[in-house]
């Protein structure tokens, strides 16, 4: 085992990935000779040359769809969208392209693409720098959408997604790219956890609190902070966003009767309310309570310095945990009605 | 000349006029340029340029025929751009990859897709007619523009792989407005990428002129992103032709991608959802119908000695029986399975859809239960 920190692990999976499959390639903005600007792709351009690790001109339209086209000569393209909020000029091209091609062609081509997205807020960025765009990807038919929250997870599942023949999202926590963990360099690929599986990553009875990326420290956290009152949460880190492993998350709320699930996006058309409505056709008879979203308010991403108000965090997140079992919370008094 | 009129091997493109080798009324045009990549176009070989003009004009109509009378849901008529599409196929060769719009029938038809295959999508049958790898034709595109990156794409990988096979982006005048189409060429000019832009500039995206798109010819964009531009008769399918062939060699040199904008017309609608009544005038037609592709070459073989009467009724014939075999062949287009809706969505096994897929199954089969107690075979089988 080795202690890296979540871009570096993400690094040695692509290495690892480049190094076993010589139609894999590397495509994005400031990607080869810089680095990337948070230094994931740092020294693979060096490694494995330019026509490798490729420094494109600036068009995220034009790094797609260029993708799509190495995708139809074999390659197997792995594309850095450098934050979040840049990935809307290549909304067409992953939307109507990537994820239809396969479908359009009648399964003759394959599309297997990788498309990194650092995403989230809490690092005090400028605006379009702290988004959190990933129900748009999973509502698209086509598309499979996964974010790692840990060194661990994040160096096998981008090897995972490499290798899927199916187009993936790939979100990876920008605000945890500096978190350390220990990870298996050598781990097998074939032993690993299917990276459409979600993972239980602290055990409890009373509440199952499920979440994704940079909010599973979070969560965990969380959850020593209620034992401390006596509150036993069970975490999940969701990991796959489409499709949902339900049958993990129902697993656990069948035990618990309660869910509480958090994103720092916004509440609308959410993750949540899709992970909701799925637990509940699946576990109507097991909930002890309504499910409870933690969210992002449904605002354009705020100013550096109110951000902390529009992130759940940990006392954010206990708050739902305290609407979920009926202790004194914020809506306390509001009526069940208009809560 | 501007400077901007060569290209660093001092090719001419000429962007403001365009290059014509055979006039309207079939004059041969010498032109000490483009003369030599047409060299080997004997008679022979230009009555068999004929050949494949008429048959695919033919087969239009036939499609335009079978959508008017309820076989297939919609067509888009590629009528008045036969030179340019046959002209510019006709110099690939068979591993160039051709990245079409959706009205490249000929194209397609020049690369051996089938008269099925190439019904099957405008019939609403499946999602696609052919398999893209078996003609090295990708999936026919509608968003505009949306294949000139991924003929990009890829001709990147071609330099890669150390090939001197190029690509061909199909598109039209309106695409030029598209960010993907300039993005490609950005993407095309820095890399070097062996791709041909084919712009058929047949005046009209659907109601809207060219003139709406750009207020200069459309080559001329071309000097912008550091790749020659030429501007060629698309009515003319000698000079489509030798235009086509420059800008491959130039690919497969390693010198970068060429825009060629072959200037043609739309004589039919949009598609057959289209009333170009509405926004063009019979002057115009008529003025363009002057300017035929096949006319102009049947004048011009009748001048150097071709019996053009036993042509026309050979090819007529020929033509005849494809459009028979397209007739035939669109009641073999089998009708899809319910079931095969929920095909291809993935390559690999994926959760969420067997469970949508298996659900629906089971919607349908309670009809079918039904249908059989009704019919006395099932009664009480719930």
């Amino acid at each position: 085992m080795t202690a890296l920190t979540l871009g570096r692990a993400i690094n040695e999976g692509m290495r690892r990935a480049l190094a076993g499959d010589d139609r894999v390639v590397l495509m994005g903005e400031d990607i080869g000779t810089l680095g990337g600007v948070f230094r994931v792709t740092d020294g693979l351009k060096a490694e494995f040359g330019p026509n490798r690790v490729v420094d494109t001109p600036l068009s995220e339209a034009g790094i797609v769809g260029t993708a799509v086209g190495l995708a139809y000569r074999g390659f197997r393209p792995v594309v850095e969208i450098q934050f979040d909020g840049f990935i809307y000029p290549g909304f067409d091209q992953l939307v109507a392209q990537v994820a239809k091609l396969h479908y359009r062609s009648r399964g003759n081509v394959r599309m297997p693409l990788t498309i990194r997205v650092p995403f989230g807020g809490g690092i005090g960025a400028a605006e379009h720098h702290s988004e959190s765009p990933e129900a748009y990807f999973a509502h698209t038919a086509g598309l499979r959408v996964v974010a790692c929250s840990n060194p661990a997870d994040a160096y096998v599942m981008v090897q995972q997604a490499i290798a899927s023949d199916d187009p993936v999202l790939f979100f990876e926590p920008k605000r945890r790219y500096h978190v350390k963990g220990e990870v298996d360099l050598d781990a097998s690929l074939a032993d690993a956890k299917p990276m459409g599986l979600a993972t239980s990553v602290a055990t409890g009875d009373d509440v199952t609190l499920v979440t994704y990326g940079a909010l599973v420290q979070t969560a965990r956290d969380a959850a020593i902070a209620a034992a401390e009152d006596g509150i036993s949460i069970e975490v999940i880190d969701l990991r796959s966003l489409a499709p949902i492993d339900y049958e993990s998350v129902a697993e656990s709320v069948r035990r618990t009767g309660r869910l509480v699930v958090a994103h720092e996006a916004g509440e609308q058309g959410g993750l949540g309310g899709e992970l909701i409505a799925g637990i509940t056709e699946r576990c109507f008879d097991y909930l002890e309570a309504a499910p409870v979203r933690v969210t992002g308010h449904d605002i354009p991403y705020p100013p550096a310095k109110l951000e902390r108000h529009h992130l759940p965090d940990l006392d954010r997140i206990l708050d739902g945990v305290d609407r979920v079992l009926g202790r004194p919370n914020s809506l306390s008094g509001v009526e069940a009605g208009a809560r | 000349m501007t400077p901007s009129d060569r290209d660093a091997t001092g090719l001419l493109t000429r962007p403001d006029h365009f290059v014509q080798l055979v006039s309207p009324t079939g004059e041969r045009r010498a032109d000490p340029e483009y003369d030599p990549w047409v060299a080997d176009i004997d008679a022979d070989a230009l009555a068999r340029l004929y050949r494949d003009m008429a048959i695919v004009r033919r087969l239009d109509a036939e499609a335009t025929a079978l959508q008017r009378q309820g076989e297939l849901g919609l067509w888009p008529p590629l009528a008045g751009q036969e030179a340019a599409q046959i002209g510019s196929a006709r110099a690939l060769r068979d591993d160039d990859f051709v990245f079409s719009s959706y009205r490249e029938h000929a194209v397609a038809w020049c690369r051996g897709v089938g008269p099925a295959e190439l019904l099957t999508v405008w019939r609403g049958s499946a999602a696609s007619g052919w398999n893209p790898f078996e003609h090295a034709v990708a999936v026919p595109q509608i968003i505009i523009g949306a294949q000139a990156l991924h003929a990009t794409g890829y001709a990147m990988g071609l330099t890669w792989d150390g090939s001197d096979a190029a690509s061909i982006a199909y598109f039209g005048d309106g695409a030029t407005s598209e960010g993907d189409v300039n993005e490609a060429f950005v993407f095309a000019s820095s890399f070097d990428a062996p791709v041909v832009f084919f712009c058929q500039n047949n005046q009209w995206a659907i109601s809207e002129p060219v003139g709406l798109q750009s207020k200069q010819h459309l080559a001329r964009r071309a000097d912008g992103f550091g790749m020659p531009g030429i501007r060629v008769d698309g009515n003319d399918v000698l000079a489509v032709l030798a235009a086509t062939r420059i800008a491959l060699d130039r690919a497969r040199r390693g010198k970068g991608p060429t825009l060629i904008e072959a200037v043609t017309y739309r004589m039919g609608p949009h598609t057959t959802a289209d009333d170009p009544k509405r926004y063009r005038t019979d002057d115009e037609l008529a003025d363009w119908r002057t300017r035929d592709p096949l006319a102009r070459v049947l004048a011009l073989l009748a001048a150097t000695g071709t019996d053009t009467d036993a042509l026309e009724h050979e090819v007529a014939e020929e033509a005849a029986r494809a459009a028979a075999e397209l007739r035939t062949a669109v009641t073999t287009i089998p009708d899809p399975e319910p079931m095969s809706v929920f095909d291809h969505v993935y390559a690999e096994p994926n959760t969420h859809l067997a469970r949508q897929r298996d659900r629906y199954a089971r919607y349908l089969a309670m009809y079918d239960e039904t249908d059989a107690a009704a019919s006395g075979a099932g009664g009480g089988a719930r």
